[in-house]
């Protein structure tokens, strides 16, 4: 049978572009079809906005990679219209235990609150992601929308001028060249676009080596997240396993600094590895091993004029907490709604500077909590072993410590507190739902709030009378609201009025506003 | 607010307390010792603002 990730999806085929006169003017380009590249794209064309995705391969990714999926991750997904084929194809979890040595420290729940759509995370492999987001772009072609993807493309060099980005373009046919007035990079943590824009960055290497195998077996162990400080088959290290679907397992192995890892990666070093693991009599298969190392940094700035970085390109994390992906589709939803009203000129261009803002202040709490986790898991020094150990001992007998173990912050959305397009409030409502948290979930007398709100400015009003609202924005009026919606929205007088960004991020939020008011705060939110 | 001047009633109790639990152990077990000692405390003591006042004041020394 041909796996997903062996499958050309996107095969190269000359474009037109190919033997123009003059090189061809893209509105957007976007560089690189992983998840965060194929989402940007979607949601460009989603908002009307003709777009190219460009890649150098042409299919998913090999491996599972990128394994775990934020219930703001799937939101965000359901907007872009593959949020039910994740979750029916993913494997839900939200209990976790943690093992020191031999024994078990603690189990953990993330005590889903009810009234969600979405769960708190889903397992589910990044070649699948990737492939429904192809599926999505081939929906949208059908549907006449302006979106293509070219793939055996490799940009090969990148030219930033006033007006526009022009692009180098190589195929197996030779180079050619297209301009666009505005370029995404999405070309991951090796970024290419970032180098040869002399953008490239340091940062902190974690200095250690995990070996990752997707396992399949057929086994006993429940759908929880398990980790492993010292376990007896990985002295002195960590492990990880985690539950994907078709009978997948994900395992990490710390395996320290000092390593050969082209050794490690042998299926003759591996396997020995996974049995002590696994067990003698468990029957497994290896499906994809790899090694790797990480770093936590950012570029200073992810808008340089024209081009607006995204995902690892622009920051790069641990992989525990499973900020990576998740932060990734967090920042084309971030930029995508802007980037659309500046094209249509209904927005200013310093708009897209809230981009920079918003998400830079979202990539350091990403690299502040995954740093914190990999302090954790690999001390830097013997006294912080010490500590982390204190930490893990009297994890089974005192609850106060389980807080401090840290096997990884899970990724919960970014709240941008500081953000310019937020309206000042008046009034006393719930901290959850402040200007610039994203929109909490909850159950509406015909569906869940988040599908309502969509992908354009909305507003949702619950207890009072309904606004006017400006002309064009959605007004979504509860009379009678659930005790989730009440609890997660309404102010003192036992209502209110929520003005959401077109990313579903609060705006502004009132008692009983005017029509004026509504108008302001959306002028203010499109960053006039 | 960190509690500076004198606090516990039978001082010379406690230290010799202290000591003697860390009897017998070698540097690295004191160390363990010493750390779970201090997070049993910092948790006790919860308040924030004294926890950095007191990891400050411990910082301090008069050398």
């Amino acid at each position: 049978m041909t796996k997903i990730f062996e499958k050309p999806l996107y095969p190269y085929e000359r474009s037109p572009d190919q033997d123009a006169i003059t090189p061809v003017r893209h509105k957007v380009v976007v560089i690189g079809a992983g998840p965060v590249g194929l989402a940007a794209a979607i949601d460009l064309a989603q908002h009307g906005i003709p777009v190219v995705v460009v890649d150098e391969n042409d299919k998913v990714s090999h491996g599972s990679r990128a394994i775990c999926f934020s219930k703001r991750m799937l939101e965000i997904s359901d907007r872009l219209g593959i949020g039910d084929r994740l979750v029916e194809k993913g494997v839900t979890w939200n209990k976790g235990r943690v093992f020191n040595g031999e024994d078990e420290a603690y189990a953990f729940d993330l005590l889903p609150e009810s009234g969600h759509k979405r769960p708190a995370f889903i397992n589910l492999q990044q070649y699948y992601l990737e492939e429904y987001l192809v599926d999505r772009v081939r929906e949208l072609q059908a549907e006449g929308a302006d979106i293509e993807l070219r793939g055996g493309s490799k940009v090969s060099a990148v030219g930033t001028h006033e007006t526009h980005v022009s692009l180098e373009i190589d195929t197996v046919e030779g180079p050619y060249n297209i301009e666009a007035e505005w370029l995404i990079p999405c070309d991951g943590a090796g970024s290419p676009t970032r180098r040869m824009m002399g953008c490239d960055f340091g940062g902190r290497v974690f200095e250690d080596n995990f070996l990752i195998a997707d396992v399949i077996m057929d086994a006993e162990f429940p759908t929880e997240r398990w980790f492993w400080f010292d376990p007896p088959f990985n002295k002195g290290q960590s492990a990880l396993l985690h539950k994907q679907p078709d009978d997948v397992w994900r395992i990490d192995l710390q395996l320290g600094w000092d390593i050969d890892r082209e050794e490690e990666m042998r299926p003759a070093n591996v396997i020995p590895r996974l049995e002590a693991m696994l067990g003698k009599d468990t029957k497994f298969q290896l499906e994809w091993v790899s090694v790797y190392t990480f770093q936590c940094r950012r570029m200073d700035k992810f808008r340089h004029g024209r081009v607006l970085f995204a995902g690892d390109a622009a920051h790069q994390v641990s992989p525990f907490g499973a900020r990576g992906a998740n932060s990734g589709l967090q920042d084309t939803d971030n930029l995508c709604w802007k980037l659309a009203s500046v094209i249509k000129g209904d927005a200013p261009e310093t708009l897209l500077d809230t981009y920079n803002d918003e998400r830079v202040e979202a990539a350091d709490e990403n690299i502040l909590n995954s740093t914190r986790s990999t302090d954790f898991i690999t001390p830097k020094s013997g006294i912080s072993r010490v500590f982390r150990d204190a930490v893990l001992d009297l994890a089974q007998t005192h609850e106060f410590t389980r807080p401090l173990v840290n096997s990884g912050r899970l990724s919960v959305p970014a709240v941008h507190d500081s953000s310019c397009l937020n309206t000042p409030e008046i009034g006393s409502f719930p901290a959850r739902t402040r200007p610039g948290a994203s929109a909490s979930d909850a159950p509406l007398p015909n569906g869940w709030l988040l599908d309502q709100i969509g992908g354009e400015f909305a507003v949702l009003t619950i207890g009072f009378a309904a606004p006017d609202v400006p002309e064009g924005v959605k007004l979504i009026h509860v009379a009678e609201p659930s005790d989730e919606l009440k609890t997660r929205y309404a102010g003192d007088g036992g209502g209110g009025t929520i003005l959401f960004r077109p990313d579903q991020h609060i705006a502004a939020r009132w008692a009983a506003p005017s029509a004026i008011d509504i108008a302001n705060a959306i002028q203010r939110a499109k960053g006039a | 607010m960190l509690n500076s001047k004198p606090n516990i009633a039978d001082h010379d109790g406690f230290y010799a307390e202290l000591l003697n639990a860390h009897e017998g152990l070698d540097e690295q077990a004191s160390a363990a010792l010493n750390a779970r000692l201090i997070l049993v405390l910092a948790n006790h003591i919860g308040d924030r603002d004294v926890l950095s006042q007191a990891i400050k004041a411990a910082k301090t020394t008069s050398k």
